[in-house]
């Protein structure tokens, strides 16, 4: 952590020093606030435990998700996307309708039902690296993974996956970047129109055929709502898991103990990978004040910004003991990794999965790796933190 | 052993379901319910334990230890 910042009252998510390193600056908020506050983008606050990030996550009717972006959008975006992209973005009762449509596409059932393909994928994209001897785990591996699996549940060729994984970056990891972050929002919305237009007429098995033909009290889902939905699968489906997968590669790759134990007690594999996550949890959300409130001792206004950070809130030693160390068979594990409270992540059975089949597939075929050396691992942040660069060799 | 859940709080994290599939079930919209009145048999005590302790939202409480 870099002491010249002054991370209390006037944090930034972008700094590169936190996207680096967030975990010795919330380590510090913790002890010392624990809730900072920042007037860069407007005025926002980061709560940094347990507690407190639980807490707001809960009270859905002060803290709004309407607009969940940690970065602020530009005010294009309600005439781009004119309903947001429910049900994450929805508060009750709109949130409670638009949920209960979405999550049966995501049910354990129709998960299972895109394991073989995942895992196919897996072995081929492995062995190109195993048989090269080294590679790139974030940019040819896990990058490579949740786009064509989304791909598959919005019954899209995936030979389109790196134009998809292209929009989701601008939109999500360059959201600073106001143009790049309206182009690719626009291209996104622009191929959806198209897509639930090709749809409307002939139907599929896929996730915009079902919304398309489910009614609501007797009546189909408007437009608006479906391109809304499509949107949210394709921009929260990949970066997210991807970093998720990217990260738990960087573990195993500096920490050959874990790697070998696991290699030797696969049975441990399900633990290890909530371990993972909660102590690489990409996801950070955000949540809007809708009214002047004092939340243990800070003057909230009406309209600031929540930086909701689920990271931080499992790195807490208040909650977790040892909460600093990765230690793959933990057994008590309330991680919050997916979010709390009823925004909970409604792909989080397809994240596990994907996860868990991307790590089995690399292992069984790379059991000893290691970070090249000299090699730099580059890592992004913000709304999803993870390694971009991650450049492996295989021993 | 019996186990029962708070449908209020359950808000589909499916933990339970993955450590104790026997004794949990969940629906197509994430909800947890509990498979035979949420008898727990012996051999599968500790296990619910761990999905006691792994319950993000606190819904899964154990009675009639």
């Amino acid at each position: 952590m870099t002491t010249t910042h002054d991370w209390a009252n006037d944090y930034d998510v972008m700094d590169p020093d936190y996207v680096r390193d967030p975990f010795s600056v919330w380590d510090h908020l913790r002890e010392q606030c624990p809730i900072a506050h920042s007037e860069r983008r407007g005025s926002s606050w980061l709560p940094t435990t347990y507690e407190d990030v639980s807490t707001i996550a809960h009270d859905v009717t002060h803290f709004s998700s309407r607009n969940v972006s940690v970065i602020p959008p530009s005010a294009d975006d309600e005439n781009a996307i004119p309903v947001g992209v429910p049900p994450i973005s929805a508060d009750p009762p709109e949130h409670t309708w638009t949920r209960r449509l979405l999550l049966p596409s995501f049910s354990h059932k129709r998960v299972a039902e895109y394991e073989t393909m995942t895992r196919e994928l897996c072995a081929g994209l492995a062995s190109e690296i195993a048989a090269r001897g080294h590679g790139d785990g974030a940019a040819e591996y896990a990058q490579q993974i949740p786009v064509r699996v989304i791909a598959k549940v919005l019954g899209v060729p995936g030979d389109e996956a790196d134009t998809f994984t292209g929009w989701v970056r601008d939109v999500l990891e360059f959201a600073h970047i106001r143009e790049r972050r309206d182009a690719g929002r626009d291209a996104l919305v622009a191929y959806m129109f198209e897509l639930i237009e090709e749809r409307r007429d002939n139907p599929g098995e896929d996730l915009i055929s079902t919304l398309l033909h489910t009614e609501v009290d007797g009546a189909p889902v408007p437009d608006a709502y479906v391109l809304g939905t499509a949107a949210l699968t394709l921009i929260a489906g990949v970066d997210t898991t991807w970093s998720a997968i990217g990260s738990s590669l960087w573990h195993l790759a500096t920490h050959p103990e874990d790697r070998q134990r696991l290699v030797a007690e696969p049975t441990l594999l399900p633990t290890a990978i909530e371990e993972l996550l909660r102590a690489y949890s990409p996801v950070t959300m955000a949540r809007i004040v809708t009214e002047d409130i004092e939340f243990k001792g800070c003057p909230m206004h009406e309209g600031d910004r929540i930086i909701l950070n689920f990271p931080a809130a499992n790195r807490d030693p208040k909650a977790f003991v040892d909460a600093d160390k990765v230690i793959i068979d933990r057994e008590q594990n309330r991680h919050v990794a997916f979010g709390i409270g009823i925004h909970r992540c409604a792909g989080s059975n397809l994240a596990r999965m994907e996860l868990r089949v991307a790590l089995e597939e690399w292992l069984r075929r790379m059991p000893d790796f290691e970070v090249a050396p000299g090699a730099e691992v580059t890592w992004a942040g913000g709304q999803v933190r993870g390694p971009r660069t991650l450049p492996v060799v295989v021993k | 052993m019996r186990v029962i859940i708070d449908a209020q709080k359950c808000q589909g994290h499916s933990r339970c379901y993955a450590l104790a599939p026997d004794v949990f079930d969940v629906d197509d919209y994430g909800q947890s319910t509990t498979r035979n009145g949420g008898a727990v048999p012996a051999d599968r005590e500790d296990v619910v334990r761990l999905a006691v302790l792994n319950c993000p939202e606190f819904a899964i409480t154990i009675v009639d230890e």
